[in-house]
């Protein structure tokens, strides 16, 4: 066989055994989650908060953590979509040519890859020198720090996508900067900003760690913005780590439900996206 | 010739070193088509992006020298640089289409000036859709997206969209490169229809149409400008050698 064509054949060899890897490793995951956790999930688990003794195996579910789990992340998805959509705007259609551009980029990718826990300890100290404890707040806080980097990212991107002139052209019908970014550039990049929206929102769904010290758990629903409130990746730490087999299959069960969100809003998102390309821009 | 609308006085551009604009000066009167031509890299889009400002967009830039439009510097430091865009507009070589309806395209403009109320509003659009020549292919859908338009269509859109801010000149950068013949065609009768009005300059590297366009003809070369003047005498009795030789077909 000539080179070129080996070459070619080995490669495809290669792309096939990782995509088949990286496929395998999802449908593994969630053959576990589901052989796992199926068995235990029922109506009482999703539509009921823990009662007395739930955590040996006894009556209950955790709606307080579903619950919990969606106002910490949708409360932290939108503080962080009203902190990063300006510092998008401005870093790509304001600040575009300004060295300080350069150092506020470098700050965001290393705040994107700074671990999880480090921000939930670093939100616990805030926390201890405002006086909060832990609390929704609190997990709102540290939730959204860990989202912010992910969401001005990909704004980013999405930003850099539009025509710079399609931007020149509002411009030159004596449109501001400012009229440029809310009329023009917001809807062409609508799809964007909802997919990198929701991608932020289904990272933060996910995380345990900034939220173990900031946001605490409880059982009850959450009530106030300063009470703890539970979350969906704690319940399945919590209830893993009992040594009673129905608890933990409960865990299991838990994180099904944890996956089923992530998946529904990944598709959903997909779906939205779409449409709204179409409808906006093509 | 009439005493010009546009000035342009010893302007220079600077793309970080390179000099692209050397000492370019010429008058562009008003209520005609000016061509600028010249082949590629000559600094035809350079020289007009200079005329609305559009070219201090561009990433370290320098521009020295005066443009008057109506007697007064357009680099002045007391210009308001949005006011002054909203007296030139902008025909890009490729239609881009604001991610909204056609009826918002056209009032975009006049909204953001404050022209907002909308029975005039209404009349506006009409009236300026007409203009472009376009009223008639999209009076029943004036709430669709304007991307679902074809390519000629939405560049009269945008032709319509720029006359909406009712500009004393409009400028056009290779404005019918992207369109088929059929639609270059429209546009460019369009373009004639508002030299009554408006003073028009294009930048083109298609001689014909420039031959078809303009009363008025700016040549450029190399980022010097070789000669202007009026069309037939550009046309007809060139004084420079280059332009004797880029009109020939000779270079460029």
């Amino acid at each position: 066989m000539i080179r070129p064509q080996l070459e070619e054949r080995i490669f495809k060899v290669l792309m096939i055994i990782s995509t088949t890897l990286v496929l395998g490793c999802l449908l593994l995951i969630l053959e576990t989650v589901i052989w796992r956790g199926l068995p235990s999930l029922n109506l009482a688990m999703l539509t009921q908060t823990p009662k007395g003794g739930y955590y040996l195996g006894k009556e209950g579910g955790i709606l307080n953590a579903i619950v919990g789990s969606f106002y910490l992340t949708g409360g932290a998805t939108i503080l962080a979509l009203l902190i990063s959509l300006p510092i998008a705007l401005y870093l790509q259609i304001y600040a575009v040519h300004s060295p300080y551009v350069v150092l506020a980029r470098l700050s965001l990718d290393v705040l994107w890859g700074v671990p999880s826990i480090i921000y939930g300890a670093f939100g616990f100290i805030i926390m201890l020198w405002l006086g909060i404890r832990a609390s929704l707040l609190g997990g709102i806080l540290a939730l959204a720090l860990l989202e912010l980097p992910i969401m001005v990212r990909g704004m980013e991107e999405a930003i850099a996508m539009v025509p710079a002139m399609l931007m020149e052209c509002t411009y030159a019908l004596g449109a501001t900067r400012f009229e440029t970014a809310m009329k023009v550039v917001i809807r062409q990049i609508s799809p964007g900003l909802l997919t990198v929206t929701l991608l932020a929102f289904g990272r933060g769904i996910g995380d345990a760690a900034s939220v173990l010290f900031t946001a605490g758990y409880t059982d009850r629903l959450p009530s106030s913005l300063l009470s703890p409130v539970a979350s969906l990746p704690l319940a399945i730490f919590f209830q893993l780590g009992t040594p009673f087999p129905a608890v933990q299959d409960r865990a299991y069960a838990s994180a099904l439900v944890l996956t089923i969100i992530v998946l529904a809003i990944s598709l959903i998102t997909r779906a939205l996206a779409s449409r709204l390309t179409k409808q906006v821009i093509r | 010739m009439l005493s010009p609308q546009i000035q342009i006085q010893d302007l220079n551009v600077w793309y970080g070193n390179d000099h692209v604009l050397k000492n370019v000066s010429a008058g562009i009167p008003p209520k005609c088509i000016t061509a600028i031509i010249g082949p590629s890299g000559c600094g035809k889009t350079t020289l007009l992006r200079c005329l609305n400002r559009l070219i201090e967009e561009v990433y370290d830039v320098r521009v020295k020298g005066r443009v008057l439009l109506d007697g007064i510097d357009v680099y002045g430091s007391e210009v308001d640089v949005t006011e002054m865009r909203s007296r030139v507009g902008l025909l890009a070589p490729k239609p881009f289409p604001l991610p909204m309806s056609i009826y918002d395209n056209i009032a975009f403009g006049p909204r953001i000036h404050g022209k907002g109320n909308s029975a005039h509003l209404d009349q506006l659009v009409q009236h300026h859709l007409r203009a472009a020549g376009l009223w008639d292919e999209v009076k029943d859908r004036l709430r669709a997206p304007a991307s679902r338009l074809s390519t000629g269509q939405q560049q009269r859109l945008c032709l319509a969209r720029a006359l909406a801010v009712e500009p004393e000149v409009l400028l056009c950068d290779e404005a019918t490169s992207a369109l088929d013949p059929t639609s270059a065609k429209c546009v460019e009768t369009q373009l004639q229809k508002l030299k009554q009005e408006r003073t028009i300059v294009v930048v083109t590297h298609m001689l014909r149409q420039a031959r078809r366009l303009a009363d008025y003809v700016i040549f450029m070369w190399m980022g010097e400008l070789v000669e202007s003047g009026s069309a037939t005498q550009v046309f007809d009795s060139p004084q420079d050698e280059r332009t004797r030789a880029y009109l020939a077909g000779d270079i460029g």
